[in-house]
């Protein structure tokens, strides 16, 4: 079954893409084939592979349960988060809090995965910033 | 005798004290990586590209680091297949058989460093080997005209599934998908937008890295989420070396073995579609059949750790031949190489050799390097590689998660790039489930316009004429060796995908007994 809403996914990404793909404006320079012919057959592929997908399906594989589905959300959202607050509170504040969330929800006891998560936060700002000169997101606090 | 001055001159630009440190960093990473079950070669290299990247090292010192890393990843594979039964990367799955067996018996240390002279033997072979071959293939690749491009870039992705691939259906949509992914962003050839809907950062096309990163490095710390899978294997585990030399007399008679796998692995590694593992599985069943006259392979004999690590580590040079000398590379981690080398804005292919030969033998210098440097890493410090196994993957795969965050965070300094991430974080765990193959929406999303360009290239040469495509016999030979390659799997893929699998299992219910 799983598959079989793969397919069906692609099938209609396929077709998205074709539609994209046609709408394309077309530059009054254009060579033989155009920015138009490679898409299109790109997503014929992709619409066929897909159709097979839908007629033979594989065994499904084994979905998470909700609880952990739950989780795989929670940690992208935090990760989603992460991405945005990066540039506002700077670098190791951000990442010690994401790196704590990640560590504890892997089953780490709460207090330990603070320490971790400083840690893997300070680390890497003295590795990659101190030491190897990268630059990092300064907060309000310069670090 | 030109090719030994060419080699010459690639250790003299490799030995300066800056690459060999480089070297030793990325042999010591490699092996780390390589070791930790769930960072295979091609994650490794993936989280470390980015860094190379923004740290602004020149194009033949990053090179050298991550093909250390590559090979180190490869040496590393055997250490948990060793000492737990697990591998530590795909290609290590058939040393397993006989090197657990060994460990169990009291002879962890012999088989650790006789896995890592095999090792060594299959690597430094192959390495000549790429030395002698990716010239001549050159040669032929310089009578390549975009028609024939546009026709190897087809057998690359056709093969890419492998011969053990079970649905070719998947691959074709993980290659679709990945070409698609490379033709957003203004058109090279007209400057028109294509599927940009308009936003600013998708001008320039996604980033490959930001991809790549994705793909493998965040879809790893999901699956990890999602099973909680937060425990140490190596917990519980008494992990006791013993000794740690192999004796004379056991290397001189696992030399033959050696010998022979090396060659296999390393045409396996050439050949399109093939890659490390099945290097590793070929050398292992072949030495069976031929030496295997007691019926001791299976429960510890040496020959049967030596052939699998010769196997794989010949393979992994031999991926590196097409990779350099074409420009399509015939396996995942290559094609994570090939990502670096476009990221430093070196086109790989025949006109690397003539042009930029600084490069190339830089690169080979540096992988005999990497080679002694690892066998003298992996004998005396084998118990240090035995002690990262019991880093949890509960406080590792945050650092992997933080240290891709901030390598491409270094690259763009956009939380755009950070979200895109994210995005081929998550779709790489979805796709990772349903059984489709990451590889080729990499190779696609790096290939793509290439290929899109030798397509049109040759169909402007011709005035729009579509039949020039199979004009060649070089041409027709390729469409055909696409299809064959392509066809092939349907009808065996599945065999021999169960009988890999078979042979594993049945070694594990031997041990379990």
């Amino acid at each position: 079954m799983s598959d079989r809403i793969f397919g069906v996914v692609g099938l209609l990404l396929a077709l998205g893409y074709a539609w994209a793909a046609l709408v394309i404006e077309e530059s009054f320079l254009s060579d033989a084939v155009g920015p138009k012919a490679f898409p299109l057959i790109i997503a014929t592929v992709l619409g066929l592979s897909s159709l097979v997908i839908i007629i033979k399906p594989d065994k499904a594989p084994e979905w998470p349960s909700f609880m952990r589905f739950m989780e795989v959300g929670a940690a992208i959202v935090v990760m989603i988060l992460y991405a945005i607050y990066l540039p506002e509170i700077g670098f190791v504040i951000a990442t010690a809090l994401a790196a704590t969330y990640l560590t504890w929800r892997l089953g780490t006891r709460p207090l330990s995965s603070v320490v971790s998560g400083c840690l893997t936060s300070v680390g890497i700002y003295a590795v990659f910033h101190l030491v190897l000169g990268l630059s990092l997101a300064k907060g309000p606090l310069g670090f | 005798m030109e090719t030994l001055a060419s080699l010459a001159d690639g250790f003299a630009i490799a030995l300066t004290w800056q690459n060999l440190l480089l070297a030793l960093l990325g042999c010591f990473l490699g092996t780390m990586m390589g070791a930790l079950p769930g960072l295979g070669p091609s994650n490794g290299v993936a989280i470390l590209i980015p860094l190379a990247f923004t740290l602004g090292l020149g194009a033949t010192p990053s090179l050298i680091l991550l093909t250390s890393v590559y090979y180190g990843a490869m040496y590393g594979g055997r250490i948990s297949s060793i000492l737990l039964n697990i591998p530590g990367d795909e290609p290590a799955m058939m040393t397993c058989l006989d090197g657990y067996p060994m460990a169990k018996n009291g002879r962890a240390g012999e088989a650790l460093s006789l896995s890592g002279v095999a090792s060594f033997v299959g690597a430094f072979l192959a390495t000549w080997g790429l030395i002698l071959l990716a010239p001549q293939l050159v040669k032929i690749a310089l009578l390549f005209g975009p028609a024939e491009y546009f026709a190897l870039f087809t057998l690359a992705f056709a093969t890419l599934g492998g011969v053990a691939s079970t649905n070719q259906a998947k691959t074709a949509f993980a290659a679709a998908i990945g070409i698609g992914l490379a033709t957003v962003g203004v058109d090279t050839q007209t400057g028109v937008p294509r599927f940009t809907f308009g936003e600013v950062h998708l001008y320039d096309g996604i980033d490959f890295l930001v991809a790549i990163v994705g793909l493998f490095a965040l879809s790893e710390v999901f699956l990890f989420l999602e099973h909680r899978h937060g425990k140490s294997d190596a917990s519980g585990h008494k992990v006791s070396v013993g000794r740690m030399m192999p004796s004379f007399s056991l290397l001189k008679s696992c030399t033959p073995t050696m010998l022979r796998t090396s060659f296999l692995g390393f045409i396996a590694g050439v050949l399109p579609g093939a890659g490390a593992s099945l290097g590793s599985f070929i050398s292992y069943t072949m030495e069976k059949k031929l030496v295997d006259k007691e019926n001791t392979f299976g429960t510890g004999d040496p020959r049967g750790v030596a052939a699998p690590e010769a196997g794989n580590n010949a393979a992994a040079g031999g991926a590196l031949v097409p990779m350099l000398a074409l420009g399509v590379p015939g396996s995942g981690t290559t094609a994570v190489l090939l990502a670096v080398l476009l990221a430093l804005n070196i086109t790989p292919g025949p006109l690397l050799f003539t042009q930029q030969p600084d490069v190339v033998w830089g690169l080979i210098a540096a992988l005999f390097i990497a080679n002694f440097m690892l066998l003298a890493m992996n004998i005396p410090m084998i118990g240090l590689f035995t002690r990262v196994l019991l880093v949890p993957p509960r406080i590792l795969m945050p650092i992997v998660a933080m240290v891709s965050f901030v390598g491409i965070y270094g690259i763009s300094g956009s939380s755009f790039d950070l979200l895109v991430m994210i995005g081929f974080g998550v779709a790489g765990w979805i796709l990772r489930k349903l059984d489709v193959p990451l590889v080729p929406i990499i190779l696609g999303t790096l290939l793509g316009n290439a290929m899109e360009n030798n397509l049109r290239r040759a169909i402007t040469i011709s005035n729009g004429d579509w039949w020039t495509l199979v004009d060649s016999p070089l041409s027709i030979t390729l469409w055909a060796l696409a299809a064959i390659g392509f066809v092939l799997p349907i009808i065996f893929g599945r065999v021999l995908k169960t009988r890999m699998r078979h042979m594993a299992k049945d070694e594990e219910g031997a041990v379990i007994d």
